[in-house]
């Protein structure tokens, strides 16, 4: 499995562009929640939470650990 | 002092009976300024009935999302925009999960998949996985997998599954607002299974799903009825995507007020807090519904969204000095 290099194009909440906004929301949001979209590319990630820790895989773009 | 708090000492405290529907009622419309009281009244009950032990439980999804069913406040639903994606947990992964669990002190680890109910592929999987947990862990497995058949029961009972969690999650006249492609009663119908079968019985639900204050008092009287094992408090953690993701957060003292009514609709039961508690009662908020009636926890994180650190809870528990139950004690 690669690890996934994170150049935040688009949001890992909700998907949108991470460069035309801020999205002080999502921030907020994100400290409760592991990330849904690939921020490289805005796929939907296939997400696992664990009770300690989560993974998030994007199919083009690798995993990421939290 | 409030007539309700008065009854209730009497009643539910000197008695060990439990508040009726419109008592419970009285509890969730108490002002204010007796809220402190009701949480102190409904500690006392739980110290009196269970006991200072706290119940320490841990939960993973083997598998998430693509759930036929439309239950709207969850993200895991096929049925809605949610961002959630299907995916399984494989067996060594689903072991790992148990051993973190077991590491916090946890007596509990309950396995929860999003679907109606299982299928024979996911009764294999659960039957190889809790015969690998059984083999290297030290905990209690518990299960949630949606409506069960006659059989699936006796499976879950042969594989040592000693509770099985089944949410009627709000009252019969509120739950057609909230799930529509089945019913309360279908639900009613697999824990009346699950408890002739000997296991123990667990089932709660959210609050803040729309329900008035009237129909959250008929649910906790219908939960009272029902008489579970372990009562989950989830609070409605608003998710995207779903009908109820713009929802409003319950208030913080509404929950509290919650806690305190539930206690004394149910002195004996295992009231856990369980998901939404975060973002609903911050911090400070857990601790006092710690000191209101709640004598379990998950935790570490839920199935799609995250948690305190279990180390967070677990100092706060310690500060309580209310001691975590140990393993030896459940069995």
């Amino acid at each position: 499995m690669t690890t996934m290099t994170t150049t935040q194009l688009w949001c890992d909440r909700c998907g949108e562009s991470a460069t035309a906004t801020a999205h002080p929301a999502c921030a907020s949001a994100r400290q409760l929640e592991p990330p849904r979209f690939c921020p490289e590319c805005r796929r939907r990630m296939k997400v696992q939470v664990l009770p300690v820790g989560w993974s998030a895989v994007c199919v083009e773009h690798g995993e990421i650990q939290g | 002092m409030p007539e309700i708090l008065d009854q209730a000492r009497t009643q539910v405290l000197g008695d060990g009976v439990g508040l009726d529907q419109a008592g419970i009622l009285a509890v969730l419309n108490l002002p204010d300024e007796h809220l402190s009281a009701a949480l102190q009244l409904a500690h006392d009950v739980r110290m009196r009935w269970c006991g200072p032990e706290v119940e320490v439980e841990g939960i993973v999804s083997l598998k998430t999302g693509g759930c036929p069913e439309d239950c709207h406040f969850c993200s895991q639903s096929g049925l809605f925009t949610s961002p959630v994606r299907s995916v399984w947990l494989d067996i060594p992964s689903l072991v790992k999960a148990a051993k973190q669990t077991a590491a916090t002190g946890a007596t509990e680890f309950c396995i929860v998949a999003a679907v109606r109910g299982p299928d024979a592929r996911l009764m294999k999987q659960m039957r190889e996985g809790v015969a690998a947990i059984k083999a290297e862990v030290d905990i209690q497995v518990a299960a949630s997998l949606g409506m069960l058949t006659k059989e699936q029961v006796d499976d879950l009972v042969d594989m040592g599954v000693h509770r099985y969690n089944h949410n009627l999650e709000t009252c019969k006249s509120y739950f057609p607002n909230v799930v529509t492609t089945h019913s309360w009663e279908e639900r009613w119908e697999t824990l009346r299974m699950v408890r002739d079968s000997g296991m123990e019985v667990c089932c709660g639900g959210i609050l803040g799903l729309g329900e008035t204050v009237e129909q959250r008092a008929e649910f906790a009287a219908q939960l009272a009825e029902l008489n579970p094992h372990e009562v989950p408090l989830n609070f409605l953690n608003p998710r995207p995507g779903t009908p109820l993701g713009d929802r409003p957060v319950v208030e913080g003292k509404d929950a509290l007020r919650a806690i305190a009514a539930f206690r004394l609709a149910m002195p004996r039961t295992i009231l856990r807090y369980a998901g939404g508690r975060e973002i609903t009662l911050g911090d400070l908020g857990t601790r006092e519904g710690l000191l209101g009636g709640i004598n379990a926890v998950i935790v570490g994180n839920y199935l799609t969204t995250l948690g305190r650190p279990a180390t967070a809870d677990l100092e706060l528990l310690n500060e309580l000095k209310m001691p975590v139950k140990a393993l030896s004690a459940t069995l």
